[in-house]
Order: structure tokens, then sequence, then C-alpha cells
């Protein structure tokens, strides 16, 4: 009988899959970025604030961030599997990891609508 | 295992330890090893200091002319450019990566020749990037 090790809970392909398709996302945003900054460079404060003052600039912007934290928790993910083997530090590296992409997830929103937010 | 004959001479020179300085590693190699450095490097401190620059530029009144005054200092654009190399490499070598997965140059002569052009194309595009800002 064959004994199979059970390596994981079939996140591979999804895993594998998540990386390549946000990588697609930010390579087109880079892209759509340089040429603005290319046609038009921004030289003051007032001509990067018109850049991200259009809404669809902001939800790109954010659609491009979403896609890095994912991509980041990916990549940081499978290098923390290659190198840290202790069950316990490697636990508690991908919780900060998980924690810090949340957190600047909520600092994400907080940057490109600020200044919608009256509180901020 | 056969004594003489070519195989012979190979396991004679066989190296004892995985040295991992001292073996001289192929490019596509190179490329990856720098593709992982690189991407974690724009984990930390990449992340954290991308969402800073940006509430800095895009919500801080002054924000762009302390940007200016901050590169100024020729460390902090020489780390600035030095970033941005990190990032040009994960970005051209992640383009390659993409295109192996789709079998696109995935023989050895062409898989070695698309990482010459990877390593050269973030440096290239680093030093125009550079000579852009300076």
């Amino acid at each position: 009988m064959v004994k199979r090790v059970v390596t994981g809970a079939h996140y591979g392909l999804r895993d594998w899959l998540a990386q390549r398709v946000t990588a697609v996302v930010m390579v087109v945003f880079v892209i759509f970025l340089a040429a603005m900054l290319l046609i038009s460079p921004p030289h003051d404060d007032a001509s990067w604030k018109t850049m991200f003052s259009s809404r669809w600039m902001r939800i790109a912007s954010f659609l491009f961030l979403v896609s890095l934290f994912w991509h980041a928790w990916v990549g940081m993910r499978n290098i923390l599997m290659d190198y840290v083997h202790a069950t316990g530090i490697r636990l508690t590296l991908q919780i900060l990891i998980i924690l810090s992409l949340v957190i600047y997830t909520v600092w994400s929103v907080e940057i490109l609508w600020a200044m919608e937010m009256q509180w901020r | 295992m056969e004594t003489d004959g070519p195989g012979a001479k190979l396991q004679r020179k066989r190296p004892k330890y995985l040295n991992l300085i001292e073996i001289r590693q192929p490019l596509p190699a190179v490329i990856s090893v720098l593709h992982r450095l690189s991407g974690v490097l724009l984990f930390f401190p990449g992340i954290p200091l991308l969402l800073y620059s940006l509430d800095v530029m895009v919500n801080s009144p002054q924000g762009y002319a302390q940007f200016q005054s901050l590169l100024t200092n020729p460390v902090l654009k020489g780390a600035l450019v030095l970033s941005l190399w990190f990032f040009l490499h994960h970005f051209c070598a992640g383009i390659r990566y993409l295109a192996l997965d789709l079998h696109y140059g995935d023989m050895l002569e062409q898989a070695r020749f698309s990482s010459k052009v990877v390593l050269a194309a973030g440096i290239v595009l680093t030093l125009l990037i550079a000579l852009l800002i300076w």
C-alpha cells in the first residue's frame, strides 16, 4: 500500500494561480502608470494630488495594492516553507505577515480616500 | 560504477560539499536567487516605505516638496535607485517566469539568453530612470 505524505489542503494550485493573476494585474498597472508619468510628468504638489483625485485612479491603485499584498503573502509563505522548518516559528512569522498585510490594506484605504474621510 | 572513461573523471572532480559561494551558478539561477531576495526586500521594508511615500505625496500639503528636499541627500537618492533596481529586477524576472509558464522560451539556450536579457533590462531601466530623476 502506498502511503502518501499529505502536504497541504489543495491550496497549492490556487496560490500558484493567484501569484500569477496578481502579477499580471500589477504589470498592467505599472505599465499604465509609467505611461502616465512619461506623458505628463508631475512637477509639483498639485499635479500629484490631481493624479490621485480621480475615483478610477484611486480604485486602480487600490486594486494594485491589494494584488501586491496577496502576491506578497504567497511569496513570503513559500519562502518561509522553504527555509523555516520549526513549525512554531514559521506559524508565528506567517501570522505576523498576515497581520501586517491586513493593516497595510486598511492603511491603503485611509491613504487613497483620506480626502473624503472627515475623521482623518 | 565504472572505474575509467569519462564517468571516472567526472566522479573525481565532483565537489564534496555544497558551498553556495564556491559553486559558479548558471545565470538563470542567479536571476532566480535575485528574484527571491528582491521579493523579500520589496515585502520589507518595501511595502511600508511605498505606503508611507504614497501617503506623504498624496495627503501631505507639502509632500512633493518634502520628497524633493529628501532627494537632495545623495545617500537617500542612492537608496531609492537601489530599491528601484530591486523592483525592476523582480518585475522583469517575473515577466520571464510568466512567459516560461506559458512555455515561451523554455528551451535551455533560450532560457539562458532570456536570463541575460532580464538582468540587463533591470539594470538599464534602473539607470534610465535614475538619469530622469537626477
